[in-house]
């Protein structure tokens, strides 16, 4: 009985490694969260063009996989949705990250708008229930400079933990508005309506990416900066510079 | 009497040894358990613990938190126990069916749970509709839709608890009582209650400890929002997004806080 188990558990153990030492090779790319559907299908682009390579995904808060990554956590490529926690990452390596997207804030609303909100001034309107980033996250911290930009002071009912979570309250029409990126009303159309506002280039999001390790992580990062790269990012909603 | 003497006279019977096939996996568990604290101990910045803890949003994430944990253990306390009674002492068509679905919410991951609240009790949710239109009460982004989500979380706790409990107990006490003419609702009250009260404070306190670390339903039924609805787990994730070392304080007064609680209650409440 034991030793049947234990031969499972050996089983277990190397068919769980099997993919990292018996097949071709690996690249790991940690990525924000936001770009969970563009970094997806660039994937696939990457397989395609590197047969017998596999590519692994960790997305997550950028602020989470800053810290997995100084924590020791093997990523090859790191692509993060601010500046400041990608320099947490590369402030002690000397890696040089380049900024490959940038996206921007646009109010969402539920599909019938039931406030009818039209501009950033209306966020500050009675009654309007408006749902924001918190501060700590970097949504929060350009809806911040977005909204002081416009000189729109708003009373959230609620500061989200990440864009996700802020578009969903607008998705459920719990809030009457909300400040989200670009990408994330494409993602959702159908069932919020995006409404774009000129103080919205002066909270501009840089995304920057950078290759942890040689090599493959290399390649990767150029074929998210060439014009096939170029083209997903835009389809998504992101502008490349 | 050393503990190393042996006993004397007429001493209880020897059971020996407490054998290693035990005591190795349970030293281990207690590890497990506990080296993560240990992990938080020795990375805390103690130097600025003074400074984080006057900050004012702190203080109100903590009053906050131990706000709504004591008022959704009493939501569940008043809810539960009656619950409990009845699945352990009344038998009805489907009982096991529902008390399957009693443990819902301990399998829903909470942010799910948080999500299925806001389609029930939000302002587009089926109850919530009504509940704005008839009263104009709104529950998502307010205290009371954080004990709410906290309540939901945590009632399953108290309920197996109980219901534990009640099944344990020896009903020969309650049939007595019937015998003697006492309704079910005196043998509830001056038996069954008395009987089990041991088992119903421990599952407020399991109860009140999980309200006291609810996280995800919060979060996503009640938003955030400091004052209002952000309790201390909310504080401490945002903290995680820009400053680690002040989550670490932030648990580590949520920690102590409810460590000294629970013990203070156990010494007055439960007998050892």
């Amino acid at each position: 009985m034991f030793r049947r188990l234990s031969l499972l558990v050996v089983a277990v153990v190397l068919a769980g490694c099997a993919p990292g030492e018996a097949g071709g090779r690996e690249l790991t790319v940690f990525a924000a969260a936001s770009l969970t559907g563009t970094f997806t299908e660039l994937g696939k682009v990457f397989e395609a063009g590197h047969p017998g390579t596999r590519v692994r995904f960790n997305f997550g808060s950028s602020a989470t996989l800053a810290q997995q990554i100084t924590q020791g956590a093997p990523a090859d490529v790191f692509a993060s949705a601010s500046p400041a926690t990608m320099k947490a990452v590369t402030g002690s390596t000397g890696a040089a990250p380049v900024t490959f997207a940038r996206n921007r804030l646009e109010i969402a609303v539920p599909v019938a708008n039931p406030a009818g909100v039209d501009g950033p001034a209306d966020l500050a309107g009675p009654g309007v229930k408006v749902a924001l980033c918190a501060e700590q996250v970097p949504c929060g911290a350009a809806a911040a400079r977005a909204l002081e930009a416009a000189g729109v002071k708003v009373t959230p009912v609620t500061l989200e933990r990440d864009v996700k979570a802020t578009l969903t309250k607008v998705e459920l029409g719990e809030v009457d508005a909300a400040l989200v990126y670009r990408t994330d009303v494409i993602a959702a159309a159908g069932r919020v309506t995006g409404i774009g506002f000129p103080e919205a280039a002066r909270a501009v999001n840089d995304y920057p990416i950078v290759a942890l390790t040689s090599g493959l992580a290399g390649e990767f990062v150029g074929l998210v900066r060439s014009a096939r790269g170029r083209d997903v990012l835009t389809g998504a909603g992101f502008e490349v510079p | 009497m050393t503990p190393s003497s042996p006993p004397r006279g007429t001493a209880r019977p020897a059971v020996g040894r407490p054998p290693w096939v035990l005591v190795v996996p349970a030293v281990l568990g207690l590890a497990f358990l506990v080296l993560p604290l240990a992990g938080l101990l020795v990375r805390a910045p103690w130097a600025t613990l003074p400074e984080r803890l006057a900050e004012p949003q702190v203080l109100e994430a903590l009053r906050l938190s131990l706000v709504t944990a004591t008022v959704a253990t009493a939501v569940c306390l008043l809810l539960g126990v009656p619950l409990a009674w009845l699945l352990a002492r009344v038998s009805f068509p489907g009982r096991r069916l529902v008390r399957a679905l009693v443990t819902v919410p301990l399998v829903l991951p909470p942010v799910v749970g948080g999500v299925a609240l806001l389609l029930v009790l939000g302002r587009r949710g089926v109850a919530g509709q009504w509940l704005e239109s008839a009263f104009g009460v709104t529950l998502p982004f307010t205290t009371a839709g954080v004990v709410i989500a906290e309540a939901f979380v945590a009632m399953p706790f108290l309920v197996i608890s109980v219901e534990g409990a009640l099944r344990g107990a020896d009903q020969r006490f309650e049939e007595a009582a019937a015998t003697l003419g006492a309704s079910r609702w005196t043998v509830f009250r001056r038996v069954t209650l008395p009987l089990v009260m041991p088992g119903i404070v421990a599952g407020a306190v399991l109860c009140w400890a999980r309200a006291l670390g609810e996280f995800g339903a919060t979060i996503t039924f009640a938003g955030n929002f400091p004052g209002r609805t952000q309790t201390m787990p909310l504080a401490v994730y945002l903290a995680l997004e820009t400053e680690p070392e002040a989550a670490i304080v932030l648990s580590l007064v949520l920690l102590a806080v409810s460590v000294i609680i629970l013990a203070s209650l156990r010494d007055r409440w439960v007998s050892p």
